[in-house]
């Protein structure tokens, strides 16, 4: 039995790498820079996570100096993949703009592309999105279009050229976890593209049930950053997309409603 | 909107604009870099709009004149999901 002790979930590689528009990434879970209370904890925060992607925020330049909020002062951009997003945008037009500002910044053509449509529950506004999509391709971007766990906006996304399509688990922040399994599994069984499913991931079961329904990968920032210690939940991401990803793999046991005992039905005693 | 245009018109010598959502006098004749530098901006860190136009090229904030009522805005990234 001396062997068992070699076989952790490290010795499993996974058959397939996680590849979007080309690009390789080391690891399937992608993290947001917000909500921390300090820049020191949200790196190692980050460092405890082992994502590559990193994803940040477009926004004025604090001119008065009240407080220093530019992250790159602490974000290596060599060591992670800096993946813009829209968040805060209402219109296509608005999530074009800071998409094009995002771009100018450098780094990449790549676009985490938000277009809201609602203040109260943050859910995507899908035809903004849509035309935010369609233009944005044409302009040579990498689209990761964060959407409705809905079906045909997803084609639509995917047909429109988007990179990847970003279904949510539930709104952000919420913290509530997947709400609709059978809507992200469809999704992922019917589009080509990666599906990464953003926003709505609370603890670390939230994440490995996620990832066990066959997705790409998971985006999250509060599920960690809000969590009581942001890097031990870091961490505990971490192990448990790593956990889904092999379940899903594995393949699980078919579910029934009665019970099959596990040990035999023969040899009992007085028989 | 008369009382923007009264400030505007208050001093001679002076260019009243836009930056980030608030107005401010600069010198007339400030190129960009001379606001940047003023707001102690390093250029490399941003990324700058003018009147809707993200401009590009940085070599060219030294000799790029501000003008009356330009609406610049000056981004960088910050923390987000």
């Amino acid at each position: 039995m001396a062997h068992a002790d070699l076989i952790s979930h490290e010795t499993f590689t996974d058959p397939q790498p996680f590849v979007i528009a080309g690009r390789e990434f080391r690891s399937r879970l992608m993290v947001g820079t917000g909500k921390y209370a300090s820049n020191a904890q949200m790196i190692e925060a980050i460092e405890a996570s082992g994502a590559e992607v990193v994803t940040v925020a477009v926004r004025r330049v604090d001119l008065d100096r009240t407080k220093d909020e530019g992250i790159l002062h602490h974000l290596d951009p060599d060591q992670f993949f800096l993946l813009a997003n829209t968040a805060g945008c209402y219109t296509a037009s608005d999530a074009i703009r800071y998409a094009r500002l995002a771009r100018a910044a450098g780094f990449n053509e790549w676009v985490k592309l938000e277009v809201i449509g609602d203040q109260q529950t943050l859910l995507p506004d899908s035809v903004g999105l849509l035309e935010a999509t369609k233009t944005l391709v044409d302009e040579g971007f990498k689209v990761l279009a964060y959407t409705n766990e809905d079906l045909v906006t997803a084609l639509k996304l995917e047909d429109a050229g988007a990179v990847a399509v970003m279904p949510l688990a539930s709104p952000i922040g919420s913290g509530l976890g997947m709400l609709n399994p059978y809507a992200i599994r469809t999704i992922k069984q019917r589009l080509s593209v990666p599906v990464i499913v953003d926003a709505g991931v609370g603890t670390a079961s939230d994440a490995c049930i996620v990832m066990e329904q066959g997705v790409d990968g998971i985006l999250m920032n509060t599920g960690i950053a809000a969590a009581q210690d942001p890097v031990r939940m870091a961490a505990a991401m971490k192990s448990a997309v790593e956990a889904g990803r092999h379940a899903y793999l594995a393949g699980r046991m078919p579910r029934r409603e009665v019970a099959v005992p596990s040990s035999p039905t023969t040899g009992m005693l007085g028989s | 909107m008369t009382e923007s245009s009264v400030v505007t018109e208050a001093v001679a010598g002076q260019v009243v604009l836009t930056v980030n959502g608030a107005e401010r006098r600069i010198p007339s004749g400030w190129m960009l870099a001379d606001l940047l530098e003023s707001l102690k901006v390093d250029a490399r860190t941003v990324v700058i709009e003018r009147n809707r136009t993200i401009l590009r090229d940085r070599s060219s904030f030294d000799s790029l004149e501000l003008a009356a009522d330009d609406e610049i805005e000056i981004v960088h990234f910050v923390g987000g999901g």
